[in-house]
């Protein structure tokens, strides 16, 4: 039964999907998501739990042993991905049903809810698969969900954004199509397992360099690495609430989770250091925390505002993958995890606005704290969890990545995310600023505090950034244990 | 177990009184009477507490492991112990204070500033007993968020430009060197724990000691050591109560506070001595009381003048602080103490004469004195204390300082306290005389000015006999500076 839940994951979300399709309008589809989505989550638990206890898991699909079937291959690392996706999609389902209402036509409610059930069923196959190819069809399936998803935004600008998303996203998964082929080419197999196992002994081949050049900058573009970020800050800005909390939350990690995956595990151990990709990560690391931190302080959109802010964020990934090292490792994967909770909470708390008064720009929220004392405090401590104060899960996240650093000596990388943490000062104060200390208007007067139906998930958010921030057992336990787990990584 | 209640209620009450204020806002009698409930309440404990702790009974208390190793603990060590009994004692006046000054200006947002003003008692509470490093710098950072929307108070342009310096400066220092020193020990040593001796001895060459040093030098902002010291200055847009307790007090005693016990117990006394760490960085502490004395002298905006002399004061603890020896730590421990409770009176005094005269100018207050003697009494007893001048408590402190810097030979040290000390005489002494003996300008008759309400005159007397008090039994903060110092 164990094993079962693996596949349990990807399936039960990807049925659900038509189902809710062509579910009568009304709230009938999202009970269903909800529903769908609970149970991953619990199930995605129970997993964690298993593997810890455990060890590794497989299983094998239709009975087909691997390397020639599917093998769906789950370790701590996966198990940990796999959790934080299906406990966000539990999140914020509930918290989507009145952004949805109101900013989605009626007739396409239903129409969202499965979008959004693909999406999750793509993001968990991505996490639970041990098959390359395999990982690139889930990559497709999320990746059309949320192009759809974004599309429904009710700016018209969300189309140009979708499009955009699609041009990059598509150019992003061929270019890991075209990797996993020129790697299937040598080695003659899909399987994590197998290709891991062969691939020392074709390593001289240019073939199996240009393979893994492109599967790098593949995926680059799926998270959104600095430079190749472009498509983000539209998408999140005008995709819708719920989209933006699912997608910010959840759609990068996983592609940071395959980028571990590729390069400390399917590649043997020490290759990366032979190639630059180890020195590009830290540059465009250092470049994204510094340039999309800057670029966020300039936002006037608040949504633009945060979503700049995960491009800066993604270099903290990055710079932590970039160090190669366990602590490194670690502590991106705590990141992970972290930052997850922190910008969830955050863009719950911009959705609440929007769901108030329609919009969300700098001058539009002038006062708004004092109407929407809850929301506030949500922003308050989102935005203390992101600048890394102590007792919030981001100053863990920073502990650790600092820590990281020293022990590699790379002083240029502390300096550059302690400074980054201060530009994160300056852009969350302007957002506290805005909206405590400017008068209000008199429109902003009449606003009420949001629904308690957008609230308790917030909230489940904001203590979560705060509990993560005083017991970390679960988050520095299993990271560390899953950094162990990635044998590539050098020392 | 008593011991750990106790030690948890000092940290949890003035939390609990924050929740209440916010509670009972539609009625303020009823939560201006939890604001001094809670502050007698801590007033009390705390002297229980050292009542205890003289006695020999152990605090401490574990509460979180957020990273391994790393402890959310409190422990009580006889510093920490003064540290708390300076706040916890001024926090009681300065809420008689604050009740008289808020209801006489007619502030608004009065709710907001009483519960911050508890959550910021307890942070400070939280750094006084804090175990190691992490949980220091966690209550560190709460007590500048806790302070800034009291900062910014006001809400007008002024004071969100003062906000923003305020919350630049102390949150810039804190993450970009403080956190960065704390982390660096972490790696070199395994441990931030606060251990008598010091724990770097050892673990790190000598030669970069100096500069993980000057980390926490310039990382601890809120000892305002310049060149970070333009937070402090900018803090003054806020109601005068916070000058007074937190900026005269808490805050930067906070800070000074922090610097000793890293020099105490993370670097050592006796490493520093024989390593000399501290040779170079001693000169930016007396660069800083030498120049903000001087800017003192130009400013004619009483709150900023007493600002940079606090300034000055903080580098007089900074200084005797990386002495390093044991008569320079007493005299820095003790100044702590004595400079809290003359500057707060000073303050007091300053939002006196606000509150009933709207005068903020230091030259607008010829002849003020004969309306408002008990003010200017006061003001004239802050001043003496501050100068050093017996019999008032400052006397002590300066004595050390000075016993210190004779010890370690360095006789420019001396040269520099003993300028800083006329220097003090020359902006603040002419304050009280020229109220005395000035004569109004222009056709002003201060028949109209009466003193201001009886809470802030209350207050006033109680700071300014505390000063005189504490030149004839300076006891309890002698044997707790003797005691943290004798470590050595």
């Amino acid at each position: 039964m164990g094993n079962q839940i693996s596949l349990l994951l990807v399936v039960i979300p990807l049925i659900a999907a038509p189902i809710a399709a062509v579910l009568p309008r009304g709230r009938l589809p999202w009970l269903l998501a909800c529903v769908v989505a609970s149970v991953c989550a619990i199930l995605a638990g129970v997993q964690l739990w298993n593997v810890l206890n455990e060890g590794t898991i497989s299983y094998e699909l239709g009975g087909w042993q691997p390397p020639w079937g599917i093998e769906y291959r789950i370790d701590a690392l996966n198990a940990f991905v796999a959790l934080i996706v299906a406990v966000i999609a539990a999140i914020t389902l509930p918290y989507a049903l009145l952004s949805a209402e109101q900013e989605i036509p009626e007739e396409k409610i239903p129409l969202f809810y499965s979008a959004l059930l693909l999406c999750l069923t793509g993001l968990l196959g991505i996490t639970q698969t041990g098959d390359i190819f395999n990982v690139f069809v889930f990559l497709e399936i999320s990746s059309l969900a949320s192009y759809a998803l974004i599309s429904l935004g009710k700016d018209r600008k969300a189309f140009t954004a979708a499009y955009q998303y699609l041009i990059m996203g598509t150019i992003g998964a061929t270019f890991y199509l075209i990797g996993v082929g020129l790697i299937y080419s040598e080695t003659g197999s899909l399987n994590m397992q197998d290709v891991a196992n062969i691939l020392p002994s074709v390593l001289h081949f240019r073939t199996v360099e240009t393979g893994f050049a492109f599967i790098m900058i593949g995926i680059a573009l799926k998270l959104a690495l600095f430079p190749l970020h472009l498509w983000l800050p539209n998408a999140y800005t005008y995709a819708p609430s719920a989209v933006t909390v699912f997608l910010a939350a959840t759609a990068t990690k996983v592609a940071v989770y395959v980028m571990l995956r590729i390069l400390f595990m399917l590649f043997p151990q020490g290759f990366a250091m032979t190639t630059p990709a180890e020195e590009l990560f830290i540059v465009s690391g250092i470049a994204g925390i510094i340039i999309a931190s800057v670029y966020a302080i300039y936002q006037s959109n608040i949504k633009r505002l945060l979503a700049y802010s995960s491009v800066a964020q993604v270099g903290y990934m990055v710079l932590g993958i970039g160090f190669a090292s366990v602590a490194g490792v670690t502590a991106s994967l705590i990141h992970l995890f972290n930052h997850a909770l922190m910008k969830g909470a955050l863009f719950m708390a911009i959705g609440a606005i929007i769901y108030r008064i329609g919009a969300c720009r700098m001058e539009q929220i002038h006062g708004l704290g004092k109407a929407m004392p809850w929301t506030f405090g949500a922003i308050v401590v989102g935005g203390l969890s992101l600048i890394g104060v102590p007792g919030t899960a981001g100053f863990v996240s920073k502990w650790y990545l600092v820590s990281a650093a020293i022990e590699q000596q790379a002083w240029i990388s502390v300096a550059v995310i302690l400074f980054g943490s201060l530009l994160a000062v300056v852009y969350v104060g302007k957002l506290i600023e805005a909206l405590y200390f400017k008068p209000v208007s008199d429109t902003g007067k009449a606003v009420r505090e949001a629904p308690m139906l957008l609230l308790v998930p917030m909230y489940s958010l904001v203590f979560a950034n705060l509990y993560f921030g005083l017991d970390t057992d679960l988050t520095v336990g299993v990271a560390q244990q899953a950094a162990a787990i990635l044998g590539g990584i050098g020392q | 177990m008593i011991n750990a209640t106790l030690l948890l209620m000092i940290l949890l009450l003035p939390l609990a009184a924050a929740v209440g204020i916010v509670i009972t806002r539609s009625n303020p009698d009823v939560r201006e009477r939890v604001t001094l409930i809670a502050s007698g309440l801590i007033a009390l404990l705390v002297m229980i507490m050292a009542s205890r702790f003289m006695g020999g009974e152990n605090f401490a208390l574990n509460v979180f492991e957020p990273l391994p190793g790393i402890a959310i603990a409190f422990k009580v060590e006889a510093l920490g112990m003064l540290f708390a009994l300076v706040a916890g004692l001024l926090w009681v006046v300065t809420s008689i204070y604050a009740i008289g000054y808020m209801r006489g200006h007619n502030e608004s947002n009065q709710t907001r500033f009483f519960a911050a003003f508890a959550v910021s008692i307890s942070a400070t509470m939280g750094i006084a007993f804090s175990a190691n490093l992490l949980t220091l710098f966690l209550f560190y950072e709460l007590l500048t968020l806790a302070t800034w929307p009291l900062v910014t108070h006001a809400g007008n342009e002024d004071a969100r430009q003062g906000g923003r310096v305020y919350l630049g400066i102390l949150l810039g220092t804190s993450i970009g060197l403080f956190l960065l020193g704390i982390l660096v020990t972490w790696s070199l040593t395994g441990s931030v724990d606060f251990e008598p001796g010091g724990i770097l001895a050892g673990h790190i060459d000598p030669a970069w000691a100096g500069l993980l040093y000057a980390l926490f030098l310039f990382g601890i902002g809120k000892a305002a050591v310049m060149p970070f010291h333009r937070w402090l200055p900018a803090a003054m847009v806020a109601p005068t109560p916070v000058s007074a307790l937190l900026h005269a007090v808490a805050v930067v005693k906070a800070g000074v506070f922090t610097l000793l016990k890293v020099t105490m117990y993370i670097f050592g006394g006796e490493f520093i001595l024989t390593n000399d760490v501290t040779g170079g960085l001693i000169w930016v502490a007396a660069a800083t009381i030498l120049i903000a004395s001087m800017v003192a002298m130009t400013k004619d905006n009483l709150k900023a003048r007493l600002a940079y002399s606090t300034v000055s004061q903080l580098s007089y603890i900074v200084l005797g602080t990386m002495m390093a020896s044991k008569a320079g730590l007493i005299g820095a421990s003790m100044h702590i103490a004595m400079h809290a409770f003359a500057k707060i009176t000073l303050f007091f005094a300053a939002g006196a004469i606000f509150v009933a005269t709207h005068k903020k100018l230091v030259s607008e207050l010829d002849g003020l004195g004969r309306a408002m003697p008990v003010t200017f009494a006061a003001f004239f007893i802050g001043t003496l204390s501050i100068i050093g001048l017996p019999p008032f408590g400052g006397m002590w402190s300066k004595w050390y300082l000075g016993l210190g810097a004779v010890e370690t030979t360095q006789l420019v040290l001396l040269a520099v306290l003993m300028i800083s000390s006329l220097l003090n005489i020359v902006y603040l002494l002419p304050i009280p005389i020229r109220a005395f003996f000035g004569k109004p300008s222009g056709r002003e008759h201060y028949t109209e000015i009466a003193e201001a309400p009886r809470p802030i005159l209350l207050a006033m007397v109680i700071t300014s006999a505390a000063c005189i008090i504490f030149f004839f039994y300076p006891d309890p903060f002698y044997q707790l500076a003797g005691l943290a110092a004798g470590g050595n």
